[in-house]
């Protein structure tokens, strides 16, 4: 049954490549406005998901509803609503030069309204408008490949926002970026709560509090853990079972060695 | 000398690729005659002096057209240096090897006997070698001036503007995309290997290491091509690429256009008179 706040509904969602089972009878509700951080350590199912989620590919068994709409092949034969799925779903991915494939950032930006078929006028304006949020408008004419890492990310997130998308899915927006760049990318995903639905995967524990009111734990392509963020990140013993906490040995001056689960709370911890 | 020449080698020719391609760039930058132009105009200026070149059956005319080409270049503001390693030099190589046989094997008065041998170099068969050796030359110095005066952007969207097949531009567009992607990993790949190598390494294992990587490469190019595919889907793409065309003619445009036709014409006019 669909509830009319949800925005995805995944039933029994199981996808397999060639023998690898990546997800295995996944379930859960996306609502309107979550900010959801999906966990997981390398190869938990993570990326896989957001693909679906994305309808970059299909379960292969079970069902991901949009809006109340079974997401198929099928479906997506009708033009007109992967048109609109395509707007109104957009995904970042984890590594940007996937992403970037236009010859400039403006190029680049304007990809998604062009296939979508926008008025010229409207893309223009859309574009400068998107580039000056995200403060790269001075890159407008810099061809992608040449930007830094964390400028690259910034582009990719440009080219999906702006189809001003109702869900965000990001595969790991954080990763190797610097810490300036890290910062930057947590406010906008501050900002973004209570106006979009954002899903993001990711590893990394210490943005999670600041990006997500709610936790999916993934271990093994199975959720391993559903709840409130503080109340995921306060369970070590299911983020020690993700392998998300490590044990860190700390040798103290006194020559003494400590272990304990560890992972970093706040953006500029000094370990 | 280094303990490893051929991934030195190797490293230095990806490192080249790349130095060339910031030249380029750099060069599409400067305030010369021809990036000022509409790149729609040098695209068909282009065509047509090569047009004119490659119709023309005198050696003067053909000749000047490259005096044409060399006086663009430097009012481009690029350098004759680029112009000879990247075009004259590679081009006299290959349409030489293609050339050299028709000197001989042309019908005609001989003019020199080649010792030993005895075959005979003809008048006529030297006029087509030197002929097709300079309408190559000529030809691709202004593909070269275009190439190096217009941002690739912009030259993709100008070949879009004068109705090229949207697959074609978007292959290019993707191919000079992906090449430095690749490069850079080639680079990255040729880079760890040099880390954990010591010693010489034997012509054996140098063909071993080459054909690995290209291996690993191409494994690599196709993941990477599924990806960015993926990217390309999740943005509404359904096989058509759309392009913004933002170009605007001004009277230099236009004037320019006009020279580039009236060369052409005399050109056809001089080089097509028996």
């Amino acid at each position: 049954m669909c509830t009319d706040a949800a925005v995805f509904e995944i039933r029994a969602v199981s996808y397999q490549y060639s023998e690898i089972t990546a997800l295995d009878a996944v379930t859960f509700v996306v609502g309107k406005g979550e900010r959801i951080a999906v966990l997981g350590a390398n190869g938990s199912g993570k990326s896989t998901l957001l693909h679906l989620l994305g309808a970059l590919a299909f379960p292969s068994s079970g069902t991901i509803s949009f809006s109340g709409t079974p997401l198929t092949e099928e479906v997506f034969h009708d033009e007109v609503f992967g048109f609109d799925f395509r707007r109104r779903v957009a995904l970042v991915f984890q590594n940007p030069d996937v992403q970037l494939f236009n010859p400039s950032v403006f190029d680049e930006v304007a990809f998604g309204p062009l296939q979508l078929r926008w008025p010229k006028a409207k893309i223009i304006e859309r574009v400068d408008a998107v580039l000056a949020s995200l403060q790269i408008e001075h890159l407008k004419d810099r061809a992608p490949h040449r930007l830094s890492g964390g400028e690259k990310k910034r582009v990719a997130l440009a080219s999906v926002l702006v189809l001003d998308p109702e869900v965000l899915l990001l595969d790991e927006p954080t990763s190797a970026l610097d810490p300036r760049s890290q910062s930057r990318m947590i406010d906008f995903l501050i900002d973004c709560g209570g106006v979009k639905t954002v899903i993001t995967c990711t590893h990394e524990l210490h943005i999670v509090e600041d990006i997500s009111d709610r936790c999916i734990v993934l271990k093994d392509g199975r959720i391993a853990g559903d709840g409130s963020s503080a109340h995921i990140l306060a369970n070590e013993d299911l983020l020690k079972e993700a392998q998300l906490l490590h044990v860190h040995r700390h040798r103290h001056s006194s020559g003494i060695v400590h272990s304990h689960p560890h992972f970093h709370r706040g953006h500029n911890h000094i370990h | 000398m280094t303990a490893h020449p051929f991934i030195e080698r190797t490293l230095a020719g990806f490192a080249d690729a790349l130095e060339h391609a910031g030249t380029a760039e750099r060069l599409a930058d400067q305030k010369g005659l021809l990036q000022r132009l509409d790149p729609r105009v040098k695209v068909i200026g282009a065509l047509l002096l090569i047009l004119a070149t490659m119709c023309s059956r005198r050696l003067s005319v053909t000749a000047s057209m490259l005096i044409v080409a060399v006086a663009l270049a430097w009012l481009t503001r690029i350098p004759l240096r680029i112009v000879a390693t990247r075009v004259w030099l590679s081009v006299l190589f290959f349409t030489g090897c293609i050339a050299l046989p028709a000197a001989f094997t042309t019908p005609g008065l001989a003019i020199w006997h080649l010792p030993l041998v005895g075959w005979q170099i003809t008048h006529q068969g030297l006029f087509s070698a030197v002929q097709l050796i300079l309408r190559a030359e000529t030809s691709a110095t202004f593909v070269l001036l275009v190439v190096l005066s217009t941002p690739w952007t912009q030259l993709l969207k100008a070949l879009r503007a004068l109705r090229i097949p949207v697959t074609a531009v978007v292959i290019l567009g993707m191919t000079h995309r992906y090449i430095f992607l690749l490069l850079r990993i080639a680079g990255e790949q040729f880079e760890a290997r040099r880390s954990r190598l010591v010693g010489m390494l034997s012509s054996e294992q140098r063909r071993k290491i080459a054909t690995s990587s290209a291996g690993v490469l191409l494994d690599k190019s196709v993941q990477l091509s599924g990806e960015v595919f993926s990217a390309m889907q999740a943005r509404g793409f359904r096989g058509e690429i759309y392009t913004l065309d933002e170009f605007q003619m001004n009277p230099r445009d236009w004037f320019a256009l006009t020279v580039f036709g009236v060369v052409t014409i005399v050109a056809l006019f001089l080089g097509m008179r028996p």
